[in-house]
């Protein structure tokens, strides 16, 4: 398993939790300080492009955090998958940054920076607190009446590898040198708007850059873990449970699951459209084996409480899925032991029989029943009446802790 | 102490503490250098990235839950953060602020910077800056809870794990400021 992130809450409990957290505070507000982002000038004079102390320090920390970030995930020491990504709401976002934008120019401050200015008693950072936590009031008070703008145009986890189909090391390399080129054009616009020298500045930035860009080429030269390699470092501890067949469940669990409205139940039919068509259980969703990479981003930010039961004609597929599904870091991952045919010899009742029933020979993984028509999920099986069934079998599902952030700083 | 010293040690005061020398401030780059390496660690360990709308908006809920309780649980804004008995400073993002406050405080008073004054363009009142800072600080958080992040939150911590709604709000910023930079250069110029 990969190590990072830590689940603090379970780990350390919350009073200590809550410690590791001020003092991560801590250094924010102590860094924020010796960066100058108290002194309003400073963050305004970037606009006129007379001092871009602020631009500097920007641009330089998104390089060294995800440089940092994405070098530890490629070694094996981070999963990205765990920490949490903000998700993409387009229209909201560029009206609110806009807006924010404003508000920047303004009052010269933005909420972290104002926080350190009313520490250092800047008597304009206490007015701009003050200002902010009027306009926490007004957002409140009046985004009901916009509801829909504020939630739309939602696109979840994307990242900017999804958006531009490329891979993260890539995407890597090319923040880096657009940052090392902003930087650079930055000084060269001090040099114009602020009369600022840039030869007096220490050479060692140079260097600096040189440093960045090479991490940065190595990054997407190792390459972020691919699934294989994730399942190759999860094998020696699950493939003994696999072997076990601890993640198998009875269809009586199953059943027992539709009725458990603690757990959010997942269902995931991997076969193909053409078998899901002829017959599935109620609320599954049809996600074929190809399809599951594009949908591990959603399935991770699931509630906590979701168990995800994967299931196939018989296990093969659905056992590769379970294999991606917990590799990829995707918590309570089941299969449904003996797949859908398992199912249907456990469920089938009258009413199928008139319109499958028939048993036929199939391969592994092969739908063992012949229907006449493409029943769907409209029938007995699909959703079995649970006062008639009772099984004995051994419970396997278990929830376990969720260890990826379920929100962001932000909420 | 030596009685014969002839030169008396003063007595230390708490007000020498912001009465120190003001140092200058880091060279811009190692200010990035550390400020990558504090976010680095925060998604390290937590999982979490940094922030400061939140922390500031669950304050505004506090303090709007003193003092009408009663409306807290109209809005379902505000019930998600304090609504019924919930507590809304019971949040790790609370408590990166309350760090904040403090981490900045420490390294004012270490390096003579914590004081009381106003920061301001050459060319306008103190009065006017401090109108211009609450107005600002309205639209900023205003904007930053649309968004739903700010340039801690969003821009910084977005922008590092490569969101890609991150930095199309990390632009937004920086134009929005940028397109009005000019119409309001009397204020810093």
């Amino acid at each position: 398993m990969i190590p990072f992130p830590l689940h603090l809450e379970s780990l350390l409990g919350k009073p200590l939790m809550y410690l590791v957290f001020l003092l991560i505070g801590f250094l924010f507000g102590y860094v924020l300080e010796i960066s100058g982002f108290n002194h309003s000038p400073s963050l305004a004079s970037q606009f006129y492009f007379k001092d871009l102390r602020v631009f500097k320090v920007f641009f330089t920390a998104i390089v060294v955090g995800m440089l940092l970030i994405f070098g530890s995930a490629a070694i094996g020491l981070l999963d990205y998958n765990l920490i949490w990504v903000n998700p993409t709401y387009i229209w909201s976002g560029i009206v609110g940054g806009l807006i924010m934008g404003v508000g920047f120019i303004l009052g010269g401050f933005c909420p972290g920076t104002s926080l350190v200015a009313l520490a250092t008693f800047k008597v304009d950072g206490l007015f701009f607190v003050l200002g902010s936590l009027v306009g926490v009031f007004l957002f409140g008070e009046t985004v009901d009446l916009y509801r829909y703008f504020f939630n739309g145009s939602y696109f979840g986890r994307l990242t900017l590898m999804d958006v531009f189909k490329i891979p993260t090391g890539i995407v890597v390399v090319l923040v880096t040198l657009m940052a090392v080129f902003m930087l650079w054009g930055g000084e060269q616009l001090e040099k114009i708007y602020g009369k600022k020298d840039p030869s007096k500045a220490p050479k060692a930035r140079y260097y600096g850059a040189a440093v960045l860009a090479l991490v940065a080429v190595s990054i997407a030269i190792i390459g972020q873990p691919t699934t294989e390699e994730r399942w190759a470092r999860l094998e020696p501890t699950r493939a003994e449970a696999l072997a076990n067949r601890e993640m198998y469940i009875h269809p009586g669990e199953l059943l027992d699951t539709f009725h458990d409205h603690k757990l959010n139940l997942m269902m995931i039919d991997v076969r193909s459209e053409a078998d899901y068509n002829l017959f599935h259980l109620l609320d599954a969703v049809h996600l074929p084996q190809e399809e599951i990479p594009s949908a591990i981003n959603e399935l991770i930010a699931m509630p906590a409480n979701t168990v995800f039961v994967v299931m196939g004609n018989d296990e093969t597929a659905a056992t590769e899925v379970w294999k991606t599904l917990t590799a990829q870091a995707v918590p309570n991952v089941y299969i449904l032991s003996g797949g859908i045919n398992n199912w249907l010899d456990t469920f089938t009742t009258v009413f199928e029989e008139d319109f499958c029933g028939k048993i036929i020979e199939a391969g592994d993984d092969q739908l063992h029943y012949e229907f006449n028509a493409a029943l769907g999920s409209n029938c007995p099986a699909a959703y079995p009446d649970h006062d008639q069934y009772h099984f004995e079998y051994e419970k396997k599902i278990k929830l376990d802790l969720k260890r990826a952030p379920v929100g962001g700083g932000c909420g | 102490m030596d009685k014969n010293d002839n030169t008396p040690k003063k007595k230390f005061q708490l007000k020498d503490l912001f009465n120190k020398p003001s140092q200058p401030y880091a060279n811009p780059y190692l200010g990035g250098v550390l400020l990558g390496l504090v976010l680095f660690a925060s998604y390290f360990i937590t999982g979490n990235g940094l922030g400061a709308s939140g922390g500031l908006s669950r304050y505004a809920a506090f303090i709007e839950d003193l003092i009408a309780p009663g409306h807290i649980d109209q809005v379902p804004y505000l019930i998600a953060m304090a609504g019924g008995q919930r507590n809304p400073l019971d949040s790790w993002i609370v408590i990166v602020t309350t760090g904040v406050l403090i981490g900045g405080f420490t390294s004012g008073i270490i390096h003579g910077r914590t004081k009381f004054e106003t920061h301001k363009g050459p060319n306008i009142s103190k009065q006017t800056r401090w109108l211009f800072a609450f107005l600002g600080g309205i639209l900023f958080a205003y904007g930053a809870r649309l968004a739903r992040g700010c340039t801690s939150g969003q821009a910084l911590s977005g922008g590092a794990t490569l969101s890609a709604g991150s930095w199309l709000v990390m632009f937004s910023i920086f134009g929005g400021a940028y397109a009005l930079a000019y119409f309001v250069r009397r204020l810093w110029n």
